[in-house]
């Protein structure tokens, strides 16, 4: 609590918080403030249609409910948003990470191989062609490569963002279909389940995951310089290479980063709906993800970074996605539900309207000020 | 002067104040048809606020313009037009990848009410341009030409008429602000036939230009202006260079140099050591040639020279900003080759640029970030300064320069010019650097700043860094370089001890000699 001012204005009917200057704009000015209370509607509007939306109960050993299913969905946006903030933090852009997704997840069901073995009637035999580390290693190499040549186009040859990441965003789904020879390929091969439906210590696996690349990440840009170049880089690239930050290296590095983190979760997506298919895994999850990093705080134009804004915001978009699947809207008319959500959030948080909110509270302030 | 013709345009008394500054007072212009009119004077000394109020940019707080005797009060540049004032810029601005054709006469003529009519459009492009002798395809998009041709098809769209409603106005004036800037030698005697062509036909000439050479080679008259104040209008034959240039700067040659006192310590009994920093020959093509520069421990040099001399150009061939294609670079003794700003700095170099904004703030980074930024490029990435050395090395900074803020997390974008270059200085100090290379450090700043600034640069010269600095400010070359190094037209034309130098003798090599 703020304390109240020993000296009470005449004005008596004067609430104690108001006479703190600055107090509702310090609230209403924090960067994750709207995304916070967008997210806290949406949850109150899911309680109120389903009073059991915070119930969790243990089954099988592990937690269950719908506020843990919607922590298991968020996960693989979670990752990509990380990975695209960074990218966006230097004034770029990557819209292959869906095409990435799909592509890894191609790699790792066709290692595994799609092959249904029957035990004696009693259910699948778990047959792989490679072991289970062989195919994630490979499923992130080929991802953390796609980053790479993204990286090297932009930073070395100087290509606009955009242009480079579209020419993956589309090639990248044939290369999907390539792999898979044209397949959705099933994966019959449980250990590999646990990825995206698997439970350690009764708490989502994916959760884990996202935790390991939350840490390295935040360790890699907040513990080292790391941070503090990337956002130098985004706000001004002429100057920080003429302070001495290596601009060339660090973008490539963004982008590598950002490979990597779409098929970490094009790992999750591939375990979860165990199969792949070229077509439609990880579709329009560029939206998605961007849409997560903007919610999040971080600007498009580049600059300051919000790595836990961005995770925010990957849980506001998986709550909503999961609240309109819930509330029964006609799965036609979905996206535009979707996109009237994200309209109000983003208003909310452009410049002018938080000045004007601003000034409105300021104003609501000055009666009782003296 | 007694011409018998009447003025074109006279400009009598034009006052015009910005918030602290007066950027013009009573100032008496008049342009003559026929003539091609330079006007003259150092940055700042209003020759752009003039043209701006001539054309209806700035509307002036006091004074007349006449326009053939007739009191005009053009509001904007396109009413400037429509009176017949034309300007065409040192930047081309036209539409590179539109026609030629279509560049001269968009929005001009050649349209009916509903429809482009292309032939016709075409055949009064190809007119326009044939008036000033020359002759191009009119279709092939305006980006296919060299620059020179760009600036000829801006100059002949400025001459077409502007139709207002249905009187043609026929341009009477034609202002050409640096046109020759971006231009080689042989496309400069180009534009000047072009430029002589028009004033054959009557047309008044207002030009703009830093090159001396071309200012007497195609002007009639100069008129002066310094300060914001005239200074006078004079016949191209009643002034040498060297008269031009003292009327521009305004100092009687005869002054004496003002010369700090630390001289005599520093540099008197600085032995033959090995320079910090060596450059022979060193140059870039498009950029400068033939530098040679020799900095020792504790010495300040100062380059000299006009705008455009080559001074920025000098700077970032040392730190490494644009490589050099030839000569040599030596740092204490040995050989190196720098390929990255930051190759520069891990050899103990500093560089302030000269455009604050664009090459040195990083705007939304606090003060804190912006201070300690190069030494980190500097440690590398993973030997990160901790927050509380970071706010010691901030904290110390803000101290010893006098940076006026309340706070260093504050973002840079908060402080005046003065605190952000102060910043700016303390990001290099932080660095320890055994040289640092200033560019203009106190342009746009004002003087209680720059006299800090320099005076605590000169504090660490004394103290063993070398200092490379370069001013359009004669004075402050004067009063702060041991050594000074006179650039001219891209190249080094000449070097002294700062206690032989005097304004007289710095500008008679920027003259070149022909006095």
């Amino acid at each position: 609590m703020t304390p109240a001012p020993k000296v009470t204005p005449p004005v008596a009917a004067t609430p104690p918080v108001a006479m703190h200057p600055g107090w509702v704009q310090r609230v209403l000015g924090h960067h994750h403030f709207w995304a916070l209370t967008a997210l806290v509607l949406l949850l109150i509007y899911n309680v109120v249609n389903d009073p059991h939306f915070f119930a969790i109960s243990v089954q099988d050993g592990h937690l269950s409910g719908s506020v843990v299913d919607i922590l298991n969905r968020s996960s693989s946006l979670m990752i990509i948003a990380m990975g695209l903030t960074l990218v966006i933090a230097t004034q770029g852009i990557d819209i292959s990470v869906g095409a990435v997704v799909a592509i890894s997840a191609a790699v790792a069901a066709s290692m595994i191989g799609g092959e249904l073995v029957m035990n004696g009637g009693t259910g699948m035999e778990d047959v792989t062609r490679f072991s289970l580390p062989v195919v994630i290693a490979a499923a992130l190499g080929v991802s953390l490569v796609l980053g790479m040549w993204n990286g090297v186009l932009v930073s070395y040859l100087g290509m606009q963002p955009i242009i480079v990441t579209l020419i993956l965003l589309g090639a990248g789904r044939g290369v999907a279909q390539l792999i898979t020879k044209g397949q959705i390929i099933t994966i019959y091969y449980s250990p590999y389940y646990v990825i995206g439906n698997g439970f350690l210590l009764g708490v989502p696996f994916s959760l884990f995951i996202v935790a390991a690349v939350a840490a390295i990440i935040v360790l890699l840009t907040r513990k080292t310089a790391l941070g503090l170049f990337i956002e130098a880089i985004g706000i001004n690239p002429v100057a920080s290479r003429l302070t001495g930050v290596r601009a060339r290296t660090i973008t490539f590095a963004v982008y590598s980063v950002c490979g990597l983190c779409a098929g970490i979760a094009g790992l999750i997506v591939s375990s979860n709906i165990k199969s792949a298919d070229g077509n439609n895994a990880g579709l329009w999850y560029e939206l998605d993800a961007i849409l997560a990093v903007v919610l999040g705080g971080t600007s498009l134009a580049g600059g300051r970074f919000f790595l836990f804004g961005s995770m925010l915001g990957a849980l506001i978009v998986q709550t909503l996605t999961t609240t309109i699947y819930a509330a029964g809207v006609a799965p036609e008319i979905t996206l535009v539900v979707k996109g009237a959500v994200v309209f109000s959030i983003s208003i909310v948080q452009s410049d002018k309207v938080k000045a004007w909110i601003g000034s409105v509270a300021a104003a609501r302030r000055k009666p009782g000020a003296r | 002067m007694t011409d018998d013709a009447r003025p074109v345009l006279e400009m009598r008394g034009i006052t015009k104040h910005f918030p602290g500054v007066r950027a013009l007072s009573g100032v008496d212009f008049r342009l003559m048809p026929g003539e091609i009119h330079s006007l003259m004077g150092q940055n700042g000394a209003g020759k752009s606020t003039l043209v701006k109020v001539l054309t209806g940019v700035y509307s002036p707080d006091a004074g007349q313009l006449l326009l053939d005797g007739v009191e005009i009060r053009p509001q904007s540049p396109l009413d400037a037009q429509r009176l017949g004032i034309s300007t065409v810029f040192q930047e081309v601005n036209l539409c590179p990848n539109l026609s030629v054709a279509e560049n001269i006469l968009l929005g001009r003529g050649g349209t009916s009410t509903v429809a482009i009519r292309w032939g016709k459009m075409r055949r009064e492009a190809a007119a326009a341009l044939e008036e000033l002798n020359i002759h191009i395809d009119v279709t092939a998009p305006l980006g296919s030409y060299p620059l020179a041709v760009q600036q000829m098809v801006a100059i002949a769209r400025s001459l077409t008429s502007e139709t207002q409603g249905r009187t043609e106005v026929r341009t009477r004036l034609l202002i050409l602000d640096e046109p020759t800037s971006s231009l080689a030698e042989d496309e400069v005697k180009m534009l000047f036939a072009v430029i002589r062509r028009l004033k054959a036909q009557g047309i008044a000439i207002l030009f703009i230009s830093h090159f001396l050479n071309q200012v007497f080679e195609i002007s009639d008259r100069f008129t002066v202006l310094r300060n914001g104040q005239l200074v006078g209008e004079y016949p191209v034959a009643a002034l040498t260079r060297m008269d031009l240039i003292v009327k521009m700067v305004g100092k009687e040659i005869a002054d004496v140099p003002v010369r700090a006192a630390r001289a005599a310590s520093a540099a008197v009994d600085a032995p033959a050591t090995t320079p910090v920093v060596q450059a022979r020959g060193l140059g870039k093509a498009g950029s400068v040639t033939g530098i040679d520069l020799t900095v020792q421990r504790g010495e300040a040099l100062g380059i000299a020279g006009l705008l455009g001399s080559g001074r920025t150009e000098t700077a970032r061939l040392l730190f490494g900003v644009d490589r050099p294609d030839h000569g040599t670079l030596e740092i204490e003794g040995k050989a190196v080759r720098f390929s990255s700003p930051l190759d520069a700095i891990v050899h103990g170099i500093g560089f302030c640029p000269e455009d604050r904004k664009h090459d040195g703030v990083l705007g939304e980074l606090s003060i804190r970030e912006n201070i300690i930024i190069a030494l980190q490029c500097k440690r590398g990435i993973f030997r990160s300064l901790s927050r509380a050395r970071q706010d010691e090395i901030a904290r110390s900074y803000i101290k010893l320069l006098g940076i006026k803020t309340p706070d260093a997390d504050v973002p840079i974008s908060t402080l005046s010019g003065g605190n952000q270059q102060k910043v700016l200085l303390a990001r290099w100090l932080a660095t320890d650097p055994r040289l640092l290379i200033l560019d203009e450090p106190t342009r746009g700043i004002d003087v209680g700043a720059k006299v800090e600034i320099m005076a605590e640069v000169m504090a660490l010269c004394d103290n063993g860094m070398a200092v490379v600095f370069s001013s359009s400010e004669m004075d402050e070359i004067l009063r702060y370089a041991d050594r000074l190094v006179v650039l001219r037209d891209r190249t080094k034309v000449g070097e002294m001890a700062g206690s032989d130098a005097d304004e007289k003798k710095v500008f008679q090599i920027i003259a070149g000699g022909s006095l």
